[in-house]
């Protein structure tokens, strides 16, 4: 079996696409758009970081968010200069105070710290299965959570914590969207992947022929981390000041939701979902804040638009489990030989 | 202060705090046993008693009708959930009934936001509960609050006990739980039962919804989430599913939780938290049956 070189390719033209919006959109549009925009490449990321476990390897973490709250705790920390880390995090320990990082080694620094804290989380759960893996996954969360709160020389604990340079522009995340994109596709749609697929499928059977169950959902979950850690970092850079619970249990709904809608088992799937979730979200908090026609208007209605989500989220159970894409990719017709193959592979299973 | 009287005052603590995690865990672990859920709406379910109690003893009525109130606008959230939102899924895989249980959650708890805002209000606990008892010369106190929620939990899980070892629907729910399509086999009315479990599971969760608010003195459209997870804990620790179990389990996490904080040395009472959820970990690692049901294998 060779790795297939096809779905690379529909990645690299949808690549060429985003460097062009990259590099074009400050030119054209406003702020708010380029703010999504980023939002947008940067929820990509996490969620392709988290379609890895969860969607190719069927191991339902929902632990994750921990990924990204330690990637961008570490590199907020790791990117803050001398001086402001004397004055907000006096007690922080010789070995970090005398020093600052650039933005990218800040940023893979993080993503290496994830990828360590999921070699050390993940080696005893990833043999847990179903929803006992996703329970563990969320205790692990909530770990995090503790540690960040109550670190304090490290964190400012429950305090928010700023002064972490805005250095997250549009084409850092459509770069960084792009090195996740080209890794994930040759990882998924290689005979690794095939193993990561095979385990998910039937766990049993996999381990019959041979497959490591625990070493192909370790190395998803590592490198899903990596990438998780990564992603937190350019987090953390885009905000500036966050608290431990802006990674907790709400960002982990969000990004499960458009994990789910866009299909678990589908790269192109993981950036649909965040598309549709996005665009919706943004149209929905519009109507949220209250508007008025005329001579009627409609109150604030805070918290209606997540409503309306959960909703579409059930829906979208009974109806479509699989989500839009299911395990298909979008190849822009790229598709040569080798991927009808798979395709058609895929359907006799 | 002697340290005997400080110890009893822990025990009763604990004993306190334990109650309340096993009221949500028996809810939580009945509806995992007959359906395989881990259903995490079962918080916001406290939070719909709670706060229904809540708006009843505003509009003048007394504390314990307000209760019993709450408690039935719990089993019917819970019959509407399982109705709308289970009953189309209820073959779907794992993951994908612990998806549409996180979603009821987000909305649930995003309604209550809607309607009641996310601010703190007041539970209004008539005096008659708030007030203390003090022993040994003010040694040991607790208050009526306390005193009730004990009480309620051990009649309300002995009613349990009954209902599900002497009646025909009760031991039908026990033979779903043992075995669905067996009981369908011999001629249950499975979907009768699934609406008898979340019924009895929701009343448990909307009693114990009322009384940690009560205990709180607060309520919010997201109170539901840290009990939720604590009974988590407590049901996966006695064996979920298991009834006696979650009891068991409830009343253990109370007492360690209140062991961390009575006695280990200050740094580390704040990472109580940790310690509870890394101890889950390593039940579900090391004896995922929790402690009554030894022989569950679910590794791989």
């Amino acid at each position: 079996m060779k790795a297939d070189f096809r779905i690379p390719l529909a990645v690299g033209a949808a690549l060429v696409l985003a460097g062009i919006i990259a590099v074009g959109a400050p030119h054209v549009m406003g702020d708010y758009f380029v703010r999504i925009l980023l939002l947008m490449a940067l929820n990509s990321i996490l969620v392709l970081s988290l379609s890895l476990s969860n969607g190719f390897t069927g191991v339902f973490s929902l632990g994750h968010v921990g990924f990204i709250g330690a990637g961008a705790y570490a590199a907020g920390i790791l990117s803050l200069t001398v001086q402001q880390k004397k004055a907000l995090l006096p007690h922080l320990p010789d070995l970090l105070n005398w020093f600052s990082l650039p933005f990218l080694p800040a940023t893979l620094t993080a993503g290496l710290f994830a990828a360590l804290l999921a070699v050390i989380v993940g080696y005893p759960l990833m043999r847990l299965s179903g929803y006992f893996v996703s329970v563990a996954t969320m205790g692990f969360l909530i770990i995090v959570n503790v540690v960040l709160i109550n670190a304090s020389d490290f964190t400012r604990g429950a305090r928010t914590s700023t002064g972490v340079p805005l250095a997250t522009t549009l084409p850092w995340v459509i770069g960084w969207l792009a090195v996740t994109l080209i890794v994930l596709s040759r990882l998924v749609y290689s005979p690794f992947g095939r193993r990561m697929k095979a385990v998910r499928d039937d766990t049993i059977a996999a381990s019959a022929v041979g497959i490591s169950v625990l070493r192909a959902r370790l190395i998803a979950f590592v490198i899903g981390a990596f990438f998780a850690g990564v992603g937190g970092s350019l987090y953390a850079h885009y905000l500036g000041s966050f608290s431990p619970n802006t990674f907790y249990f709400a960002m982990t709904m969000n990004l499960i939701a458009m994990l789910v809608l866009g299909g678990m088992g589908s790269l192109s799937g993981a950036i649909i979902g965040v598309i549709c979730v996005s665009l919706l979200s943004e149209v929905l908090r519009s109507v949220e804040r209250g508007f008025t026609i005329g001579d009627f208007t409609v109150p604030a209605l805070f918290g209606a638009s997540q409503i309306v989500l959960g909703f579409l989220f059930i829906l979208i159970m009974i109806f479509r489990p699989k989500g839009i894409m299911g395990d298909r990719e979008l190849t822009f017709g790229l598709s040569g030989r080798s991927a009808k193959n798979n395709h058609k592979e895929g359907k006799d299973r | 202060m002697s340290q005997f009287e400080y110890i009893l005052q822990q025990v009763i603590n604990a004993v306190s705090l334990g109650s309340l995690y096993a009221l949500v865990a028996v809810g939580l672990s009945i509806v995992f046993g007959v359906l395989k859920l881990t259903n995490f709406a079962h918080g916001d379910v406290m939070m719909v008693g709670a706060f229904t109690t809540v708006l009843l003893i505003a509009i003048g009525v007394p504390f314990i009708p307000a209760m019993i109130a709450g408690i039935l606008a719990s089993a019917l959230a819970g019959f509407l959930i399982e109705r709308i939102a289970y009953r189309p899924i209820r073959n779907a895989p794992d993951v994908t009934r612990l998806l549409t249980s996180l979603a009821v959650t987000y909305i649930l708890e995003n309604l209550g936001i809607l309607l009641f805002t996310s601010s703190p209000r007041n539970f209004p606990l008539p005096d008659m509960l708030n007030s203390s008892w003090q022993l040994a010369g003010g040694a040991i106190t607790f208050t009526n609050i306390n005193v009730l929620t004990v009480a309620l939990t051990f009649v309300s899980l002995i009613g349990l006990g009954w209902f599900i070892t002497r009646t025909t629907v009760g031991l039908g729910m026990r033979a779903a739980a043992e075995d669905m399509s067996a009981a369908q086999l011999v001629g249950l009315d499975v979907n009768k039962l699934i609406i008898v479990a979340f019924l009895v599971a929701s009343a448990f969760a909307g009693l114990a919804g009322v009384l940690w608010a009560a205990q709180a003195g607060v309520v919010q459209p997201q109170m539901g989430f840290t009990p939720l997870l604590k009974a988590f804990v407590a049901a996966i620790i006695g064996g979920f599913g298991s009834i006696s179990g979650a009891l068991l389990g409830g009343y253990m996490l109370g007492a360690l939780e209140i062991f961390i904080v009575a006695f280990l040395p200050d740094p580390v009472v704040p990472y109580r938290d940790a310690i509870v959820f890394t101890l889950l970990i390593a039940f579900l690692l090391f004896r995922p049956g929790g402690l009554m049901q030894p022989n569950r294998e679910i590794k791989l």
